[in-house]
Order: structure tokens, then sequence, then C-alpha cells
């Protein structure tokens, strides 16, 4: 049975799993309550990876592996604004060309990093405590990014809801002919929060191939950025929710390595499927009643901009 | 002074099939420039992407092979999105198409029935319509939007092939591979040319064609199809049903996705491996747009995707790319195509002076 300890163990494992989708679930949120659908996460998350791996492996620092994902994210999500904003394209379609292009990108420039070892994230290790302890190695496990990734329920929170640009961007997200027409570029703010997605992103991919991993291989992010833009549906696009949703999900990833440890003898394969089953299972529970997915909606989501007068 | 976007009193035609030659020609381009960076020499590799695959008859045959599985998943998801119902999930269709048709071959293969063929076939068809059933089930009875199910159920679809060719289906005698056994000749659809891998799946996916644009324009099934995706409330004053749409558009390109996934099975790869597909269903998204959601432009877009595929191929073996490359070239190819079509119903326009 699980002991204390194991209980531990279980908890840090859960959050090291969630935190690429806090990561990227955040930064869709923030893009989503401006009005903007950014189906490219997944892509967005893999060429953040890959550029992160590549610039920790060839500097030696992971926090500036760090900063190039959140950048090559960032400028992921800038081509995708180009076409989506400026030129008003459609968005689902774009969203599916981001990830397409992120796939094979990512892989193309990976491709002489793979099983090139690095040293990834360390985590400061307070004086006085004794490294060889597994109680303090599970504290070890908790990197900055992590917290990063915890803080960032209560930082997107704070901005949306008790900040004034906070505000301008859930307006420009509910209608930006309303938000137009009070004086506030639509396209800025649209700009500013699918940016913020794309760094956000960036830097959950990079969690995965600096820390989670820690390497590069093709197509690593296996889905996560999908299941990422389920959790903001999922949350019905409120913080708390999400966060909550991203920990069980992480939870899920987890118990499908625990299960054998539990005693169940199931196929990996059949376990790989369970955070995809509950992705489809919470979908079908949050959408049933069609007037509140509605009305929890941002409500100009997906709708393209033209400023008149 | 500066550049403005105006919308253009009428759409233009001309440019509604200009756009996926200018898509085409400015990823090539798009691809040179990325291989340039790389520090590989782009013409060389754009050469070898674009030229080499059609300068034999071989090669001929294998773009009818690889343009197979991309007709086929693209023409039904060019009938959905006509209605707005958005199918990614081609992949894990093609996929439980594959599981279905070679389960049949794998029960029967080897007696020489004659029905064997035809009962892969119809096997396919059907496990890649359910596989489409499922999120048309939840769509219309629980609004959970189709765009992330039938995603989700790629990824479950992969896993339950992997599952069965690592257990039950594994060949006994396959020093323990992750596949099954290769299947009879019995259970393998015939060859169309001497000595090439192009099987009868080819004329499958031909005769697709006619059907979806007879489906498309001349039946009054498409022209609701139409209408649920154009105007939604004007079908709803004429009483079509948006239910019947998601369900009709879910199963047939579903149906279509599976008899693909049928295809590759008893055709080039005659057995089940892990992957059945190097993601013939994603790409098929891009081949839809590219043939402008017609299927005689889709015939053309996935021969275009094939030789991208089979370019991609050379690339991997000659200059060591992975064959994700050529994912590179496929999503530019659908960024040019969705900011060409901009200019369909737009124009640019010189602006005086801009007030906002």
């Amino acid at each position: 049975m699980l002991d204390g300890f194991a209980l531990l163990a279980l908890l840090v494992a859960t959050l090291r799993a969630a935190t690429p989708l806090l990561l990227a679930g955040f930064g869709e949120l923030v893009a989503e309550r401006a009005g903007v659908l950014n189906l490219g996460v997944e892509g967005m998350m893999l060429v953040g990876a890959a550029t992160g791996f590549i610039a920790t492996a060839a500097t030696g620092n992971p926090l500036l592996g760090l900063l190039a994902a959140a950048l090559a994210g960032a400028a992921m999500a800038l081509l995708f604004g180009l076409l989506t904003l400026t030129l008003r394209a459609n968005q689902v379609a774009c969203g599916l060309a981001l990830t397409i292009f992120g796939i094979g990108l990512s892989a193309l420039i990976g491709l002489p990093w793979q099983g090139t070892p690095i040293t990834g994230l360390a985590t400061v290790l307070w004086p006085g405590l004794d490294a060889a302890s597994p109680l303090v190695q599970q504290f070890m496990l908790l990197d900055p990014v992590l917290w990063l990734a915890l803080a960032a329920p209560l930082l997107v929170s704070a901005f949306l809801y008790r900040s004034r640009p906070g505000l301008v961007l859930r307006a420009v997200g509910e209608s930006h002919d309303v938000a137009h027409a009070l004086g506030y570029s639509v396209l800025r703010v649209r700009y500013a929060a699918v940016l913020f997605g794309g760094a956000m992103s960036g830097l959950g991919g990079a969690y995965l191939s600096l820390v989670y991993t820690p390497m590069w291989t093709e197509n690593m992010v296996a889905g996560r950025g999908w299941i990422a833009l389920a959790l903001v549906v999922f949350s019905a696009w409120k913080p708390g929710w999400l966060a909550l949703g991203a920990l069980l999900f992480g939870f899920v990833t987890i118990a499908q390595f625990h299960a054998g440890a539990l005693g169940l003898d199931i196929s990996p394969h059949l376990l790989t499927m369970l955070p995809y089953l509950a992705t489809v299972l919470v979908l079908v529970l949050i959408s049933r009643d069609a007037t509140r997915l509605k009305l929890n909606a941002p409500a100009a989501l997906g709708k393209p901009f033209t400023a008149t007068g | 002074m500066r550049l403005r976007l105006e919308a253009r009193p009428e759409p233009s035609r001309a440019m509604l099939w200009l756009s996926p030659l200018l898509a085409a020609l400015l990823a090539a381009a798009g691809g040179g420039v990325v291989f340039a960076l790389l520090g590989y020499d782009p013409w060389a590799a754009l050469g070898m992407l674009f030229l080499a695959p059609l300068s034999s008859l071989d090669g001929l045959t294998e773009l009818g092979l690889k343009a197979t599985p991309l007709l086929l998943c693209a023409l039904g998801i060019a009938i959905g999105v006509r209605a707005n119902v958005w199918n990614i999930g081609a992949e894990g269709q093609l996929t439980m198409g594959a599981i279905a048709g070679g389960g049949v071959a794998l029960a029967f293969g080897g007696a020489g029935h004659w029905w064997v063929l035809p009962l892969m076939l119809l096997a396919g068809v059907a496990g890649g319509a359910a596989w489409g059933a499922l999120p048309a089930l939840l769509r219309t009875r629980f609004n959970a939007h189709e765009i992330l199910t039938t995603l989700m159920l790629n990824y479950v679809a992969i896993q339950i092939l992997g599952w069965l060719v690592h257990g039950p289906w594994i060949d006994p005698e396959g020093f323990n591979f992750p596949q099954t056994r290769m299947f009879e000749a019995d259970a393998l659809l015939p060859v169309l040319v001497e000595g090439s891998r192009l099987h009868a799946g080819f004329l499958l996916a031909l005769l697709a064609v006619p059907l979806g644009w007879l489906l498309l324009a001349r039946t009054v099934t498409g022209f609701r199809l139409r209408t649920v995706g154009q105007a939604p409330a004007a079908a709803r004053y004429a009483g079509f049903s948006a239910s019947g749409a998601v369900w009709f558009s879910l199963v047939l390109s579903g149906a279509l996705a599976g008899l693909a996934g049928v295809s590759e099975a008893a055709g080039p790869v005659g057995q089940l491996q892990p992957s059945m597909s190097p993601g013939y269903g994603f790409a098929a998204i891009i081949v839809a747009f590219l043939g402008r959601l017609n299927p005689v432009g889709i015939l053309f877009a996935s021969l275009l995707m094939a030789l991208l595929y089979l370019g991609g191929e050379q690339l991997q073996v000659s200059m060591q790319l992975p064959l994700a490359a050529t994912g590179t070239i496929q999503g530019m190819l659908l960024f040019f195509l969705l900011a060409t079509d901009v200019f369909i119903d737009q124009r640019l326009v010189l602006a005086e002076a801009r007030h906002a």
C-alpha cells in the first residue's frame, strides 16, 4: 500500500506531469479570452521543446534554453497572428497548419541533437539539506519552472479579473466591436495575447525536453498540446478549473506508470489511452449543456475582426 | 500612405484556383530557404523533393500508391468541411479501418476463399465509419465538439493498434517484432502494374472522385450539406437537419478513411504494424483545402502531396533528413494557401490615411 513517502512522490510526479499542461493551457486561456482560437499549441510546444533543448545543449545554460523556447513559441504565434489577425484567415485551419508545421520543423532542427546529453534545469539546494536523502531528492524535483507553472493560475486570474489591461482583454474577447468603439486597439490586444500564448506553449514544451525527460526526441510532446486545448474548453475559460483540470490530467498520466506497481496488469498501450479517453469524457460532460457552454465561451472566440468606422 | 485590405465586390474565381499554385511555389521557395538555413544544398534538396520521383515509371506508380490514402481521406474531410464539420480524425479512422480489415485477413486469409478480400474492404469501411460515428454521436447527443473528439480518438486508435500488434495479434514466428504475420495472397489487393506496388485501391480512390463530385454538386444531400455549412439559419428554416449533416459527413469520411486504411494494410504494407500511416490523415486536411474542397481539385492536390511524401523519402535516404521534414513543407503549403486565399475575397489597395 502507499505510505506517506510514496504519496509525496506521487504528488511530485503529478505536479511535474501537470506543468507543461499548466503552462500551455494558461497561455491558450489568455489567447482565447482575447477571442483568438489557436489550435497550434502542439506545434508551438514542439518548436519550443526543440529550440530550448538546442539552446541548452549549445550554451550549457538551461535558463537560456527556456528563454529561447519562449521566444521560439512566440515567433510561431506571431506567424499565426499575421495570418489570422492581419490577414483574417480562418483560425481553425491556420492552427492546424501551425501544428503540422511545428511537428516538421522541430523534427528537422532537432535531428542533429537527438541523443545529445544535457544537464537539465538544476534545482538550487538549500544549504544544510542532505542531497542523499530520498525526501530531499523529491523536493529537488520541484524546479523553478514548475513553481512558475503553479503560480500561473494566480497570476493569470489576477491579471484577468483584477487589472485594467485584463478587463480590456476580456472586453476584446467578448465583443471586439464594442472594445474598438471604446478606442481600444483590438489587434494590438489580440497580438499580445497570442504572443503570450505562444511563449507559454514554448516554455511548456521546453519543460518536457529540459526537465521532464530531459532529451530531445521527434514528436515528444505527444498530444499534450491538444490536451491543453481541451482543458481550456473543460475549464469553461476559468483559471481555477483549468488548474484543476491540468492537475487531474497530470495525475492520470502518472497513474498509468504506477498501475503496475499497484498490481494492475494492463497493457501500457491501453493505459496510454487514458488521458485521451478522459479528455473525450470530460468534453462530453461539460458540453452536454449547450447553453452553459455558450454563456461561458468568449463571445467573439474565433471570429475575425475588421475595423469599421 | 499604406497598404490596406479591401473587400472585393465579388470573390475572384481566378484567385480561387491560382491560390493553390501560388502557395505550392511559395512553399517550395520557403522549403529551399529552410534547407539552406540548415546547411543543406537547397537546389539539390528541392530537385530531389519535386523532380526525382517523377523521372521513372517506378516513381509514377509510387505516386499513385501514396496518393490513394490521401485522396480517400481528403474527399471525406472536404465533404465534412463543406457542412462545417471538422474531421481531424482521419488518421484514427484510417487506423481502425486497417485494424478491422486486418483482423479479417488474419482470421480468414490463406484458405483461398474468394470472399476474403471483399469482406476485408467492407470491414475496413465499417471500422472507419464506426470510428467516425463515435464523434458524430458525441457531437449530436452531447454537443462535444468534433475537432477535439476526433483528434483525441486518433491517439486512442493508434494505441489500440499498438496493443494488438504487441499483444494478441503478434506474429508468433516474428521474433517478437511488434507486427502481425504477413497477409496471405488471397488477402492482398491485386497489383495494377507488374513489378510495382500500385494496387487496386488506387482505382477505388479514383472512383470516389466522380462519386464525391456527384454527391456534392448534383444531389439534394449535397445541397443540404452545403446549406447547413454556409447558411445554418437558412438550413434550419428549410428544415435541413444539422445533426443529419454531422452524422452523414463524419460517417462518410470515416468510411473513406477506413477504406484508405485497409488498402494500406492489404496493399503496400501487407500486414499490421504499430503505425499504418505516416500522417496521411493529417496531410489529407491540407489536401482538402489545397483542392478547394472540390473532388477534382483534391485529386490533383493529393498527387502533389504524394509527391511531397515520395520526395521526403528520397531526402531521408540520400540526405538523412527526417521524414517529418516533409511536414515543414506541408505546413508551409497550408500557411501560404491560407494567406493567398485571403485575396479571393479581398484585394490590396493603397490607403491615403487611416482613421482608426
